[in-house]
């Protein structure tokens, strides 16, 4: 006999266990005997350390005073950054003209604000005024020597704005020499392939210190006498070069993930090869590769702290010169909490904000 | 023989295959391929898988290269020389088996791509002729959908509106319809019946007999590389010569 539904299901809710804040719970935090054990020990965890943090941090601090007498606490002694703060910040930049670089990070955050962000459409114009105007503009700003503006010597530049620009510059520039890189990697010329093989390999195969030693070094013993490139000039070279080789690697792989299909459904609809590149695949390739991307930058920022061997003060470096102080004894723990934290909060909004464009840039083809 | 005799004789044949081989290292797909295409006619290409049909239709845009043999198309030989490679792929439309839209744009960008960049249209009458062609294929409402929201037959049918914004005098089939859930493979026969119906030269690598029953001027059977049969439908699956072709036809039409 057959079996004939004649009316449709009505949908329903789900039911009440499977949805709110108890669903939500009782299917995540305790849904067997283990993970009840596992909720409570993390719990438990959690509260240790985060009541250690705030107790040190905050409750047992100092933050009030001028030397080192004012370190009463048990806590952190905040007094010690507040003390320094100028050269944490700008290194030995001279103090009056400190403004510059302020007005540097300006320009810098009203661009990258336009270019990263939701507001402005049209990404054209913010774009050449963030890439293009901004670095010539900070150029002439944080060195001088033009428009009244005395020459500040890179020697005297420091702390966070020496990372900053060790990390901004490197960024710039590894990114779209990565990818060229990574295409001629690619490549079917087998001249322009092996060049690009060569020097990846060989960028890749030595340590960040070594490119740093040998740029900062052996480089003045094969110039000319007289001849003499900026000690700043030499780190944001190797650095660059260094980190483009591995930006290189992490594209190609992007660029893999795309199929072939792709390509040719470019090819013939008469797109030439860097119409293609362009516009069909390295969209694509790029927005798959944005977490290993994001990835390269936090390491390549946090790599920008070895400088310190080429005697570049950037913000480790001054602040643990700063420790050495004989007025300031004993400084050594605020000094490195404070350093992980600033670095802790810039790789942080990276990876945030990396999240946040992978979602924005999703348009339902997850495969 | 006058000039324009000449010129008349030329426009007339759409595609011309010369003793065309190819290789792949050492693997020999394509023998002796030998194919005269009038333009406007519609043409099916059927053969058991691997047997260069696909190979043969990629060689017309160039997205395989062949190594003997010569390809004419639309009066143009294809060589080495990538302009006339480029000025190939304009006129010659190409839809795959698996779609190949552009997953990071949407349905009316990914029409109105190719004639932006490559012929330069303006962008409002490149939108509006995409609009013309999506309205053709039945789905202008999902102009501002990406493609991974839709399904496989509408995903199918943007491919050939895609193609069609590019205004081809040919359109290359790639087994449009092979990776199509059942309900879906009538929807995109039903576009490219539209289409021959309105005397675009087509070459269809396909296993739709019915397909080839109503639509194709010429069947061709493809086996190992080599064009074993060729004929109008009616004749090559009534009375098929060859055995293989015997063979091939009893096994498909067995299961339709």
């Amino acid at each position: 006999m057959a079996i004939v539904k004649t009316q449709r299901h009505a949908d329903m809710p789900p039911p009440v266990s499977q949805t709110g804040v108890i669903g939500w719970m009782r299917e995540n935090l305790f849904s067997s005997p283990l993970n009840i054990l596992l909720t409570v020990v993390s719990v438990y965890v959690v509260w240790w350390a985060l009541s250690a943090i705030v107790s040190y941090a905050f409750i047992n601090a100092n933050f009030v005073g001028e030397t080192r007498a004012d370190c009463t606490g048990s806590g952190a002694c905040w007094v010690f950054i507040k003390a320094r703060w100028g050269q944490i910040m700008y290194g030995f930049y001279p103090v009056e003209e400190r403004w510059r670089v302020d007005v540097g990070y300006v320009l810098a955050a009203i661009g990258l604000f336009l270019v990263l962000s939701d507001f402005v459409k049209n990404k054209k114009w913010p774009a050449i005024y963030t890439f293009v105007v901004v670095p010539i503009v900070c150029y002439f700003l944080f060195y001088g020597g033009s428009f009244g503006l005395p020459v500040v010597e890179t020697s005297q530049w420091g702390g966070l704005f020496l990372t900053l620009v060790l990390a901004s510059v490197s960024i710039f520039v590894a990114l779209p020499l990565g990818i060229v890189l990574a295409l001629g990697r690619r490549s079917t010329m087998p001249i322009v392939r092996m060049l690009c093989v060569g020097f990846i390999e060989l960028i890749r195969g030595v340590p960040l210190i070594t490119v740093l030693f040998m740029a900062s070094v052996m480089l003045p013993l094969f110039l000319p006498e007289g001849v003499n490139f900026d000690k700043l000039i030499r780190a944001l070279v190797g650095m660059s070069l260094f980190s483009a080789a591995y930006m290189a690697e992490v594209v190609r792989g992007g660029l893999q993930a795309i199929g072939k299909g792709q390509t040719e459904a470019a090819s013939s609809l008469g797109l030439g090869y860097w119409q293609s590149m362009g516009l069909i695949v390295l969209p694509q390739a790029l927005k798959i590769s944005i977490p290993s991307i994001v990835n390269t930058f936090i390491g390549l920022f946090k790599d920008t702290t070895l400088v310190l061997i080429i005697g570049l003060l950037d913000l480790l470096s001054i602040v643990k010169a700063g420790t050495t102080d004989k007025e300031w004894v004993g400084m050594a723990t605020e000094g490195y909490v404070f350093v992980a934290a600033v670095f802790w909060g810039f790789c942080f909004g990276m990876s945030r904000y990396s999240i946040w464009l992978e979602n924005k840039l999703h348009t339902g083809h997850k495969r | 023989m006058s000039d324009a005799a000449m010129s008349q004789e030329q426009s007339d044949v759409a595609i011309q295959i010369i003793g065309m081989h190819k290789w792949y290292g050492d693997f020999h797909v394509l023998k002796d391929i030998n194919l005269s295409v009038e333009r406007g006619e519609k043409i099916v290409v059927c053969g058991p898988s691997g047997s260069g049909k696909s190979t043969m239709i990629r060689c017309i845009n160039r997205l395989e290269e062949h190594q003997q043999g010569q390809i004419i198309v639309d009066g143009i030989e294809l060589t080495n020389d990538v302009k006339k490679i480029d000025e190939i792929r304009r006129e010659v439309g190409m839809v795959f088996q698996h779609f190949n839209l552009f997953p990071h744009l949407t349905v009316l960008e990914n029409c109105t791509l190719a004639p932006i960049w490559v012929r330069k249209t303006p962008k409002a009458e490149a939108e509006a002729t995409a609009m013309k062609f999506l309205e053709r294929v039945k789905i202008p409402e999902q102009a501002m959908k990406y493609p991974g929201q839709l399904s496989g037959g509408q995903q199918q049918r943007v491919a050939i509106a895609r193609s069609l914004c590019m205004n081809p005098r040919i359109m290359l089939f790639d087994e449009p319809t092979s990776a199509l859930d059942p309900e879906m493979i009538s929807e995109v026969l039903d576009t490219m019946i539209s289409l021959a119906e309105e005397g675009m030269t087509m070459i269809c690598v396909t296993h739709e007999m019915g397909f080839a029953k109503t639509v194709a001027d010429r069947v061709l059977f493809m086996d190992a590389g080599e064009i074993i049969e060729q004929a109008p439908p009616q004749e090559f699956f009534e009375n098929p010569q060859s055995e293989r072709t015997q063979l091939f036809l009893s096994q498909i039409l067995h299961n339709a």
